[in-house]
């Protein structure tokens, strides 16, 4: 892509006392290009995002957004992008139609177009018979929605998203999903923070993750996909008890063999077809059921392990008792 | 990627021109008000409550406590109003951590608008939310026998006073507000603050019958210069005791002077305290 970047982060650092949030971070969105931010809660995407779109000054370095440097031109850098904030930062006590008359005469944008903006943003967002409720009164996915029509009222090329589905159901991700990629359709450039690998997976043409302050890998998903490496064999057995000795059996003609309880399910590294064929003949004279077995290639989720020691999303480490099996 | 259905056109963008600070902090102070509107209960505070006040003073009270050459009623009012000013600093400070906490400030600060709107917006709208409570102490103190005795010239200006005294004093709201992380902590501190400023002070009993370490206090207090003001100004007491401190002999230009200074020592407190919030 030729064209000017949309937004580029140079060399960001921010540091809150002793802490350092963001240590060195620097990247280029092309535009009409999804970025995420991918990493774990307290990896500094936040912080990020909050000095890109002048909220917060950074300690040292700096980053242009549609063209205009964020320290030396804020006010051109507001007037190009939206922000849709971690909390869905609409006013509760205002209704849904007021929220967008509110934002639309602090952009100093003429009434009428205000009015019928907020009238095709409403529909487009399935808001319509909420548009005179208050917005307290609206559901987690609703506020998204609302916050998310506030930002593009004034129709940026450049969306800030941060962690846009936290909390939400899966219906209303997907929803949201939908809407976003819209969006991208029709020329918006996004950057958007997120801990789901799956979101990142889904919509980012470029992945930057981040993890204590910086960046530790960047490329599209594929790339990062690639980078991690082995595919491996997946063992899923039917019977819980029968884990101890499945180990066993893995471990005796595999390498890096991982057990997961709660699913019941066991991982090693694999070559290639060879390795699992191999681990299938091992299991056929043992005799232990099994639900399933195959090969399977990473997702981000193993890229994130495998880059950083730790898991993603936290959720993932409270259901399933991970037990690394050494030889 | 393909499209999903119907490719929209990009919306063309429409024209944005940054409103002036004055425009953007008046729509500010209309959506402040409109949260009074929804929320009526939001000015218990400087109406029931201070209603409470008055009626618990003059018929609970007022007859225990006397007031040389002064009926208690009369001498009791232009206190209460006193009171009811110096909490807009609550209120200023409650709403600007509110603001805060939950983000509303940061999606100010991402428009194109002077930031300091959203201060000013904050304190015109306390100063209204204050001014109704006074209107209300002005009508509960004309049923039960307040009146406005030295004409309308000093009426207005004892008014006046009071609402450059609520001004000197947003900026200590502003500043407390811009501190502090959660609203009740802001509602504790205030209110720990606002008691003894108010109850100190000649605002409902005369400080002549307190001790005199306490009754240099409270002659001192600026509530103090305000209330003996605006009890001359309306007619409502006799002059300062001869022998109490200087700022109740001259207690107008005292109190103009106190909301200079007041405001000459929170303003720039506040101003770099909510910079500093406003950085990170």
């Amino acid at each position: 892509m030729s064209a000017a970047p949309a937004v580029e982060a140079i060399d960001l650092v921010k540091h809150f006392g002793e802490t350092q949030a963001v240590d060195g971070v620097s990247f280029v969105v092309p535009e009409a290009s999804v970025l995420g931010l991918l990493g774990p809660n307290g990896a500094g995407k936040t912080t990020l995002v909050r000095m890109l779109t002048t909220l917060s000054v950074p300690t040292s370095g700096t980053g242009r957004v549609a063209g205009f440097d964020i320290l030396r031109q804020p006010t051109e850098v507001r007037r190009s992008m939206g922000l849709t904030g971690q909390a869905a930062t609409v006013d509760e006590i205002l209704t849904g139609r007021e929220n967008l008359t509110l934002i639309g005469s602090l952009y100093g944008l003429p009434r009428k177009y205000v009015r019928e903006a907020t009238e095709r943003l409403f529909d487009r967002f399935d808001l319509v018979d909420a548009a005179d409720r208050m917005a307290k009164t609206y559901s987690g996915g609703m506020r998204r929605r609302l916050d998310l029509a506030v930002s593009l009222l004034a129709a940026p090329p450049i969306l800030f998203l941060d962690e846009p589905t936290t909390g939400l159901d899966p219906q209303s991700r997907s929803g949201l999903w939908a809407v976003l990629r819209e969006l991208v359709s029709e020329g918006t450039t996004l950057v958007l923070t997120t801990q789901y690998l799956e979101e990142a997976d889904h919509l980012a043409d470029e992945i930057v993750v981040v993890d204590k302050g910086r960046v530790i890998a960047a490329g599209t998903p594929t790339q990062l996909k690639d980078q991690a490496g082995r595919a491996s064999v997946v063992v899923t057995l039917t019977h819980a008890a029968d884990l101890d000795r499945a180990a066993e059996l893995m471990t005796s003609c595999c390498q890096e063999v991982h057990v997961e309880r709660g699913s019941r399910r066991l991982t090693a590294q694999a070559g290639g077809l060879g390795d699992m064929t191999r681990v299938a003949a091992v299991f056929e004279s043992s005799g232990i059921e099994l639900d399933d077995l195959g090969l399977a290639r990473p997702s981000l989720d193993d890229v994130f392990l495998h880059l950083t020691g730790h898991r993603a999303e936290a959720d993932d480490a409270s259901d399933l008792t991970d037990q690394g099996v050494t030889p | 990627m393909t499209a999903v259905q119907t490719t929209r056109a990009p919306a063309a963008r429409p024209p944005i021109s940054p409103p002036s600070l004055l425009r953007a902090s008046s729509t500010i102070v209309w959506r402040n008000l409109l949260h009074i509107r929804r929320m009526p209960e939001m000015l218990l505070d400087v109406t029931v409550q201070s209603v409470m006040f008055v009626l618990l003073f003059a018929y609970v009270f007022g007859g225990a406590i006397a007031v040389r050459g002064a009926d208690y009623k009369e001498f009791l009012l232009p206190g209460i109003m006193v009171q009811t000013m110096v909490f807009s600093s609550a209120i200023v400070a409650m709403g600007l951590t509110s603001d805060l906490q939950k983000g509303i400030v940061d999606r100010f600060k991402s428009l194109p608008i002077a930031r300091s709107a959203v201060l000013v917006g904050r304190s015109i709208s306390s100063l209204i939310h204050s001014s109704i409570g006074v209107a209300v102490m002005a009508l509960t103190g004309l049923l039960i026998g307040w009146r406005i005795r030295n004409g309308l010239v000093d009426g207005v200006l004892a008014f006046l006073l009071l609402l450059l005294f609520g001004f000197a004093l947003i900026w200590l709201g502003i500043w407390v507000g811009s501190m502090m992380r959660t609203v009740e902590a802001v509602q504790g501190f205030m209110f720990t603050v606002m008691f003894p400023l108010t109850f100190v002070a000649n605002t409902f009993a005369p400080p002549e019958s307190m001790p005199a370490w306490l009754r240099a206090i409270a002659e001192w207090n600026p509530v103090s210069a305000v209330t003996q003001a605006c009890r001359e100004l309306w007619g409502n007491g006799p002059p300062a005791a001869p022998d109490a401190a200087w700022p109740l002999q001259n207690p107008v230009a005292v109190s103009i002077g106190w909301s200079i200074v007041l405001t000459a020592i929170f303003a720039p407190l506040a101003v770099s305290a909510f910079r500093r919030r406003s950085r990170d």
